[in-house]
């Protein structure tokens, strides 16, 4: 069957246990993560979840209405085919040669990224943007020799005036 | 007014309408147990295992369609609640676990009898709370039983820190409950209604199909009003069973994997199926693909999961099962249904056809004693007035064919957990909550051995049940399924190096009978019922009786297997 990526912004009440609350209910029912990023929001005790799972069409349905049966969990917005940005934050860790370096300032700034730490040999590159972009420099940075990346989940916000 | 938090839970737990918890005390909780001997409102129940405070909780609950209370400590004690909240979690029973705790400050250090009870029981709850503030531990109290009974009801546990029930604070009683985004939708949607309305006119073949979610809202009077105006044949799931009157000539019996032929073969070629307060759970439906496959299928529940969460439906209705019977009964009302009862005469003629050529049936001669025969007895001796709770297995799904509910709330077994050792525990808490009823417990051999240390509850308590036990000397229900689909290998089902379940019940102070003879079934029966105190009775059956009909797991409802 057909799978899809589904981006899910959920608003909880910010407690202990309610992260595993989330993690629990998609362990248990077999629902997948494929990243999830948690922070506070302007509201004292209340922190949004930014998810992304893929799945078929019809379970996309169950996993919003078990997210929003959890009690903690105050708002569950699907962005998927909303409006909206969407952002990642990721540190690439780079082999810098010196016959290479020319090239890779090249792509940084083309993909107007930033290097936020060199080394004799090495550089570390800030991305921010979206899923694709990340693809795309990760492809051309892979033949320079990426050493280490660490990257955050996607986050995003509806386009539209208002809260969700 | 000052109280410290055990006084504040006694008082909280009183507030809700409760006036009897069962528990086990430990060193977490030995405050609360100090401060239940020192008052006389709240009934506490000494049970014999945690479990069986859980299961007596859950019982109560439906017994007395309220919310059920136990008490536990902490490490071992919470632990042994677990499989009564997982039971209580599946067939959505409202009931409110206390377990002890360490001390706040020794939280996290692996501290004696120290368990993340919370964490545990997060998959098998409604919602939970470790309580960290005594000053919280009202509001949390009201607010975990709102939760427990409203909406889609569930077990909620607290898990009280030793600290937190010894301070002394400034009690307030909570107004209010604040839970920001708790708002479960008992008001049906009206077009919906309607549009039930509609399929019901243009409907030929018809079935109810009433779950425990009837049984939890209390619209057995509105399922049975929609039944009869319409003329309308009623199925139930297990957990279903009194929702609908099982003497009246309109009920199909239970559906499903030992449903009767009748009821399966109406799911088979209804064209429309009105499902209230059910999950279709798969030992409901056998394979999906062919549920109910030429009908329209409407499905009332208050709880959105549920819905097209195993069967696609097309007329979905979130909202209270009562609110929605009673909604469309209103609409049916206004209709002349004279035509429509006339246009489908012929298939409640197909249904009587199935029922007389192939009905629950089992052949009882003078030589040993069918189990069937024992709950028809017990059937007839109680005038189906009893309260009935079980074990599972064999007994369990002979039970549900052979006794026929005519009232809700007087059938308790763990349905969708399928709980071993739950009958015994259950039917001390539902004679609690209904002390004036005949409450029977139909066990297996083996079942009845999972929390038998619960006789000594029910002596101790003088809490009267009595005990229909099952003994064929097997795990049956195994035993069947290894005789169908294993060749016959007995593996580990055989139950032969048994207790004396007579002497048993002597040693804990009850009385215990033996019947192993047909032509003593009734006396054995009558004289046992009649008997004062708690009673075991233990008959002897034919060890390799089996339940039929039987949808074979992932089977077609209409493929049964009949003898």
């Amino acid at each position: 069957m057909e799978t899809n990526k589904y981006l899910l912004s959920i608003l909880v009440d910010d407690e202990p246990g309610v992260l595993s609350r989330i993690a629990g209910l998609f362990s248990g029912r077999g629902f997948n993560i494929d990243s999830l990023s948690v922070a506070s929001t302007t509201e004292p005790d209340v922190s949004r979840i930014t998810m992304v799972t893929k799945c078929e069409p019809h379970i996309i349905e169950q996993i919003k209405k078990q997210l929003h049966k959890l009690i903690n969990v105050i708002t569950v917005n699907d962005l998927t085919d909303k409006k909206y940005v969407q952002r990642e934050l990721a540190l690439i860790k780079i082999n810098a040669q010196p016959d290479k370096k020319a090239d890779i300032l090249r792509i940084v700034d083309i993909f107007r990224c930033k290097i936020v730490d060199v080394g004799i040999s090495h550089y570390t590159i800030e991305v921010s943007g979206d899923n694709e972009k990340h693809d795309a420099i990760i492809s051309l940075l892979t033949p320079m020799g990426i050493i280490e990346i660490a990257s955050t989940g996607s986050i995003a916000l509806a386009r539209e005036n208002g809260k969700h | 007014m000052k109280l410290t938090g055990a006084q504040i839970l006694i008082k909280m737990i009183k507030a809700e309408g409760v006036d009897t918890i069962f528990g086990y005390p430990g060193g977490a909780v030995i405050d609360i147990y100090d401060a239940l001997a020192k008052q006389n409102d709240l009934k506490h129940i000494l049970v014999r295992h945690e479990q069986g405070a859980v299961h007596a909780a859950d019982a109560y609950a439906r017994a007395n369609k309220s919310v059920g209370v136990a008490l536990v400590t902490s490490g071992p004690g919470a632990t042994n609640t677990v499989t009564g909240i997982a039971s209580a979690h599946s067939d959505s029973i409202p009931i409110v676990v206390f377990t002890g705790q360490v001390p706040t400050g020794l939280i996290g250090n692996d501290a004696f009898q120290e368990v993340d009870i919370v964490g545990i029981t997060r998959p098998c709850t409604k919602h939970n709370y470790l309580v960290k503030d005594v000053n919280k531990l009202a509001s949390i109290i009201k607010e975990a039983f709102h939760l427990a009974r409203s909406g889609r009801p569930g077990p909620v546990l607290i898990d009280l820190p030793k600290d937190i029930v010894g301070t002394l604070v400034d009690f307030k009683e909570p107004k209010t409950i604040s839970l920001k985004s708790y708002k479960p939708n008992y008001k049906p949607n009206k077009k919906q209604l309607n549009k039930v309305v509609e399929l019901i006119c243009q409907a030929k073949r018809p079935v109810i199909f009433a779950g425990g979610g009837v049984i939890l809202s209390q619209a057995s009077s509105d399922i049975t009003r929609l039944a009869k105006m319409a003329d309308i044949p009623v199925t139930g799931s297990l957990m279903g069973l009194g929702a609908f009157p099982g003497s009246d000539p309109l009920w199909l019996g239970m559906l499903g994997m030992h449903g009767t032929y009748r009821a399966n073969m109406s799911i088979g070629h209804c064209d429309l199926l009105i499902a209230a307060g059910v999950r279709f759970d798969d030992r409901v439906t056998g394979n999906i693909e062919k549920f109910a496959p030429k009908a329209k299928i409407v499905q009332i529940d208050i709880d959105p999961t549920s819905i097209h969460k195993n069967i696609e439906v097309q007329c979905p209705i979130v909202g209270d099962c009562k609110a929605a019977l009673e909604g469309i009964v209103q609409l049916l009302e206004n209709k002349n249904l004279d035509d429509y009862k006339n246009d489908h005469k012929q298939w409640l003629d197909q249904i009587q056809e199935w029922k007389s050529t192939t009905p629950l049936k089992y052949e009882q001669d003078n030589v040993v004693i069918k189990p069937q025969f024992v709950i028809e007895k017990l059937y007839e001796l109680t005038k189906g007035e009893a309260i009935i709770t079980t074990e599972v297995g064999q007994n369990q799904m002979w039970a549900a064919q052979y006794y026929h509910f005519d009232k809700p709330n007087h059938f308790i077994t763990s349905g969708g957990l399928g709980v071993m050792g739950f009958g015994l525990p259950a039917a001390i808490g539902a004679k609690a909550a209904c002390p004036d009823k005949l409450v029977v417990d139909i066990a297996g051999d083996g079942s009845i051995q999972m929390n038998i240390q619960e006789l000594m509850t029910a002596i101790e308590s003088k809490i009267d049940v009595k005990i229909v036990i099952l003994n064929n000397q097997y795990l049956g229900m195994v035993r069947q399924w290894q005789e169908l689909f294993y060749e016959k290998v007995y593996s580990s089902t055989n139950m032969e190096n048994a207790p004396d379940f007579v002497k048993l019940a002597e040693a804990y102070g009850a009385k215990g009978l033996r019947c192993t003879r047909p032509d003593e079934v009734e006396s054995t029966l009558s004289e046992g019922l009649n008997s004062e105190g708690t009673v075991v009775m233990d008959f002897s059956v034919d060890r390799e009786e089996s339940v039929y009909p039987m949808v074979p797991a992932g089977g077609a409802l209409t493929e049964m297997l009949l003898v």
